[in-house]
C-alpha cells in the first residue's frame, strides 16, 4: 500500500477520516474492502479506478446515501457512518454532491433548484410556500453568475443542456456553503470539451470557497489535469495514493489491470 | 383470398399480422363462452326479443320529458353536487396521506403494506354498497352518501397517488436528501413537482366520478338526486324519469368541462 | 448587477390570478355546499360508535351461508360482468370507430358519437339496471344489459383515443395502394390499436366486476340480491360473508387483471 501524500496542512475542521470502512450489498460480498482513507481539508482528491470497484459506493458512502456496513467517517468531529435522524440531516447540510447525472428537479426552475441547497435550514412551511431568507436569494443569483448561468434563473431545469445542467448542479452544492463537496463522476455524462469546462468549474470555485473536493472520475488525464491528489481504486481497496505527478502508466496498469488500452 | 402477386391487398394480408392460429382459437372460445353464460344465465333470444318490444313501448313513455317538477328536480341535483364537492375535499386531502404511505420507494414494507390494505378494502367496495352501510350506521341523507364517496376517493385516487409516487424518478430525490433536508422538504422539492401535474388529473378525475356516484347512492337512501329518480321508476312516471337523466347528462357534461378548466390552470 | 432581475417570484401575476380564481371557487364551493346541506352533525358524532356497533353484529361471518347461497350468486354476478364487456366489444367498436375524427371524417357523425359516450358514462350502472329492468324484467339479462351500456362510454372513449393515436404512416401505405376502407381498418389501424383495445377490455372487465354485485340491488340479478335480502332481515352475519365473498373475488379479479395485462404490454 502506498503511503498517504502529504499536501500541505489545510483546514484541519475540514478534513475527513475514513477507518476500516467496509460495504456489502450482498452479504459476504464486500464492495468497499476496509477502506482507510485521510482527506487534508484541501485540495482535490480524485478517486480512479475501473468500473465497479466501489469508487461511487465510496463517495455516496461519505454522506450516507449508501449505508455502509461498517466502518468509520469522521468529520467535523462526528462519526458520520453512526448518526442517524436530525443529526445526519445537519451533517449532509455541511457536505455539497455534484451527481452524474445532475439529479436536478426536473419540473422546478433554476434558481428553485440552487434554493434546494439551503432546504436543509428551512422549515416546511416555508419551503412550500417558496419563502426563502433574502440572502439565499441573493447568493443563488450570485453563484448563478458564477457558473455563467445568470440568465437562466427563470427556465425549468429540463430546458437546460447537460454542461449547463451540471452547473446548476455544481451551484446547487456549493448553495450549502459546504465543508466538503463530493462528485459522483460529474463528466461521465458530457462531452470532452464539456467536461473539462466543468472540472474547471469545480475547481476555480471549490478554490475559491477554500471547500475541499473529492471527485470521483473516469479520465485519467483530467484528474491529472485538475487533482491535487490521486486516489488509485481497485477491487474494492486504495492501491495508489500520491500526487498526480507520480502515477506513471505502471501505477496505471496496477489500478486498471492490463496495459493495451494505455496506447490509445 | 387471391394468389396474384400484384394484388396489393393479397400482399397486405401476408405481410402484415393477420389472424393467427391464436386469435382464432381466442374468439371461438370466446363465442363458446357467450352461449354457455348466456343459457346459464336464461338469456333467451326470446326474452331479449320480448324485451325491445317492451322497450319501444316504455321509450314512447318516456318522451317527451316532463319538466314540470323543475324544482324539485333542481333541488336534488343541487344536494348531489354538493355531496359530491364535500366528499371529493375530504376524500382527496385524505387520499394523499394514504398514498404517500403506500408508496413502496418512499416507505418502509411495515407502513406501505397497511395503507395499501386500507386502499384495496375502500376501493373494492362499490360505492353504493358502502352508502348502505353508512345508511344503517348514520341514518337516511346526505350524510350516508358523502361518507361513502369519501371511502371511495381514498380507494381510487389514494391508489393513483401511490402509483404515480411510486413512478418518481429517485434521482431527483436522492439529490435533494443529500441538501440535508428534511423529510417534508424533500417531498415538497422532488417528489411534488414530478407528480403534482398528474395529481391535479387524477383529482378532477375523482371530483367527476364522485359526481356521478352522487346521482346515485340516493337509489339506497343516501341523498341527492337518485332518490327521486328511484321513486319515479317505482311509480312508473316514465317521463320524469327521462328529465332526471337529461338533467344527469347535462349535469356531467358541464362537470367534465370545469374540470378541463380546473387542469389547465393547474399545469 | 440589475436589480429587478434578480427578485424572484413562482408565477407571473396572470397565473397567480387564475389560480386565486381556482382556490377561491373551490374554497366557496365546499363552504357553500357545507352550509346549505343537510345533515344533522350529531349523526356524524355517532357514526364511529354505530358502525363499532354494525361490525360487531356482523362478527363472526356466517360461513354456511356461503356454499348454499352466496357461491352461487356470486358465479351469476361474474357471468353478468363477463358477458356483459363481451357485448361491449360489439357495442364499443362501432362507436368508438364513429368518434375518431381520423376515421371518421364527418363532424356531425363524430359529435353524435360522442354524445352516445358521454350519456353512457353519465348515467350509472344501477341507473341503466333500473331502465333494463323495466324493459326485460327482473333477473340476470337486464344487469348484463346494463354492464353493456354503462361499458360504452368508457371503451368507446379510450377506444377512441388509441385510434386517434394511430400511426398514420402505414395507413397512408394501404391508402396508397387502392384497399378499401374495411381492409384498411384491420389491417391498419387494427393492428396497432389492438393491444390498446384488449388492454381497455380487461381494465373494464375489472370495473364490471366491482359493478355487477350490486345489481341486485335493485333486482338485476348476481350476488346484491343476497346481499339485499340479508340486509332487509337484518341478518348482518351472512351481510358479512357476502361482502367478504365480493372483497375476495374483486381483488382476486384485480391481480389477475394486472397479470394478464403485464403479459400483453
Amino acid at each position: 500500500m502506498t503511503p498517504n501524500a502529504r499536501l500541505g496542512s489545510g483546514d484541519p475542521s475540514r478534513s475527513l477520516v475514513i477507518r476500516r470502512l467496509r460495504k456489502e450489498y450482498v452479504k459476504g460480498h464486500p464492495v468497499l474492502r476496509d477502506v482507510d482513507l485521510t482527506i487534508e481539508g484541501r485540495g482535490i482528491t480524485a478517486i480512479i479506478g475501473p468500473s465497479g470497484t466501489g469508487k461511487s459506493t465510496l463517495i455516496r458512502c461519505i454522506n450516507r446515501l449508501v449505508e455502509p456496513t461498517a466502518g468509520e467517517i469522521l468529520f467535523m468531529g462526528q462519526d458520520i457512518a453512526r448518526l442517524r435522524g436530525r443529526a445526519l440531516r445537519m451533517a449532509r447540510r455541511r457536505i455539497g454532491m455534484v451527481f452524474q447525472e445532475y439529479n436536478l428537479v426536473e419540473r422546478l426552475s433554476v434558481i428553485e433548484n440552487l434554493l434546494c441547497g439551503r432546504l436543509g435550514y428551512v422549515n416546511p412551511v416555508a419551503a412550500w410556500l417558496r419563502k426563502f431568507p433574502a440572502a439565499d436569494i441573493a447568493q443563488a443569483f450570485d453563484l448563478l453568475d458564477a457558473v455563467g448561468l445568470g440568465a437562466f434563473a427563470h427556465q425549468r431545469a429540463d430546458a437546460l443542456s447537460g454542461g449547463q445542467r451540471q452547473r446548476v448542479g455544481i451551484a446547487r452544492a456549493l448553495m450549502q456553503n459546504p465543508d466538503l463537496l463530493l462528485a459522483d463522476e460529474p463528466t461521465s455524462s458530457l462531452d470532452p470539451r464539456t467536461s473539462v469546462e466543468i472540472m474547471e468549474l469545480i475547481a476555480a470555485l471549490a478554490g475559491r470557497m477554500g471547500i475541499p473536493v473529492i471527485v470521483n472520475i473516469h479520465q485519467v488525464d483530467i484528474a491529472r489535469r485538475f487533482a491535487t491528489r490521486i486516489v488509485g481504486m481497485a477491487g474494492g481497496g486504495v492501491v495508489f495514493d500520491g500526487p498526480p505527478q507520480t502515477l506513471g502508466d505502471d501505477r496505471l496498469k496496477s489500478i486498471y489491470g492490463g496495459e493495451g488500452w494505455l496506447a490509445t | 383470398m387471391t394468389d396474384i402477386p400484384a394484388n396489393p391487398s393479397g400482399k397486405a394480408s401476408r405481410s402484415l399480422p393477420g389472424m393467427g392460429w391464436g386469435a382464432k382459437i381466442g374468439w371461438i372460445v370466446l363465442l363458446a363462452y357467450t352461449v354457455y353464460a348466456a343459457s346459464l344465465l336464461e338469456i333467451t333470444w326470446t326474452r331479449f326479443a320480448a324485451g325491445l318490444g317492451h322497450g319501444a313501448r316504455f321509450l314512447g313513455r318516456m318522451f317527451p320529458p316532463d319538466f314540470a317538477r323543475w324544482q324539485l328536480l333542481l333541488q336534488d341535483l343541487a344536494e348531489s353536487v354538493e355531496i359530491a364537492i364535500l366528499a371529493s375535499a375530504v376524500g382527496i386531502v385524505l387520499a394523499l396521506p394514504f398514498g404517500l404511505l403506500a408508496a413502496r420507494n418512499l416507505m418502509p414494507d411495515w407502513v406501505s403494506w397497511p395503507a395499501r390494505l386500507a386502499i384495496a378494502v375502500c376501493r373494492s367496495f362499490h360505492p353504493v354498497i358502502v352508502a348502505i352501510l353508512f345508511v344503517k350506521a348514520v341514518g337516511f341523507g346526505a350524510l350516508a352518501g358523502i361518507l361513502a364517496l369519501i371511502v371511495a376517493s381514498i380507494g381510487f385516487a389514494g391508489k393513483l397517488f401511490a402509483e404515480a409516487i411510486e413512478e418518481v424518478s429517485l434521482k431527483q430525490v436522492e439529490a435533494v436528501r443529500a441538501t440535508g433536508a428534511s423529510f417534508f422538504n424533500v417531498i415538497t422539492f422532488s417528489v411534488l413537482p414530478q407528480v403534482l401535474a398528474r395529481f391535479i388529473g387524477f383529482s378532477t378525475y375523482q371530483l367527476d366520478s364522485n359526481l356521478r356516484n352522487s346521482t346515485m347512492v340516493g337509489i339506497v337512501g343516501a341523498g341527492g338526486i337518485g332518490g327521486t329518480l328511484f321513486a319515479a321508476f317505482q311509480r312508473f312516471d316514465y317521463d320524469f324519469v327521462c328529465a332526471i337523466l337529461i338533467a344527469i347528462i347535462v349535469l356531467i357534461m358541464l362537470s367534465e368541462a370545469v374540470s378541463a378548466r380546473l387542469r389547465a390552470t393547474f399545469q | 448587477m440589475n436589480g429587478d432581475q434578480r427578485a424572484w417570484e413562482r408565477f407571473t401575476p396572470r397565473q397567480r390570478m387564475a389560480r386565486f380564481v381556482a382556490y377561491f371557487g373551490m374554497v366557496a364551493a365546499v363552504a357553500v355546499s357545507l352550509r346549505t346541506i343537510e345533515f344533522i352533525p350529531e349523526f356524524l358524532y355517532d357514526a364511529p360508535t354505530q358502525m363499532a356497533d354494525l361490525f360487531r353484529r356482523m362478527w363472526p361471518p356466517d360461513a354456511k351461508f356461503y356454499p348454499t347461497t352466496v357461491h352461487g350468486a356470486l358465479v351469476e354476478t361474474l357471468h353478468i360482468a363477463t358477458l356483459g364487456t363481451v357485448m361491449t366489444v360489439f357495442l364499443a367498436l362501432p362507436v368508438g370507430l364513429l368518434a375518431a375524427t381520423n376515421i371518421t371524417r364527418s363532424r356531425t357523425l363524430n359529435l353524435f358519437a360522442h354524445f352516445i359516450l358521454v350519456s353512457s358514462r353519465s348515467v350509472n350502472t344501477l341507473v341503466w339496471a333500473l331502465l333494463f329492468v323495466a324493459v326485460f324484467g327482473p333477473g340476470a339479462l337486464a344487469g348484463t344489459v346494463a354492464i353493456a351500456f354503462r361499458s360504452i362510454g368508457f371503451v368507446g372513449k379510450l377506444f377512441a383515443e388509441a385510434l386517434e393515436e394511430a400511426a398514420p404512416g402505414p395507413i397512408e401505405a394501404l391508402m396508397a395502394t387502392g384497399a378499401p376502407p374495411a381492409s384498411v381498418f384491420t389491417k391498419g389501424y387494427w393492428p396497432q390499436v389492438q393491444p390498446a383495445f384488449w388492454s381497455i377490455m380487461l381494465f373494464r372487465w375489472d370495473i364490471n366486476v366491482r359493478e355487477s354485485a350490486v345489481l341486485g340491488l335493485v333486482g338485476a340479478g348476481g350476488v346484491g340480491m343476497v346481499l339485499d335480502d340479508a340486509m332487509n332481515l337484518f341478518r348482518w352475519q351472512q351481510v358479512a360473508t357476502v361482502l367478504l365473498a365480493i372483497f375476495a373475488v374483486v381483488v382476486a379479479a384485480e391481480i389477475a387483471v394486472n397479470h394478464i395485462r403485464k403479459k400483453i404490454i
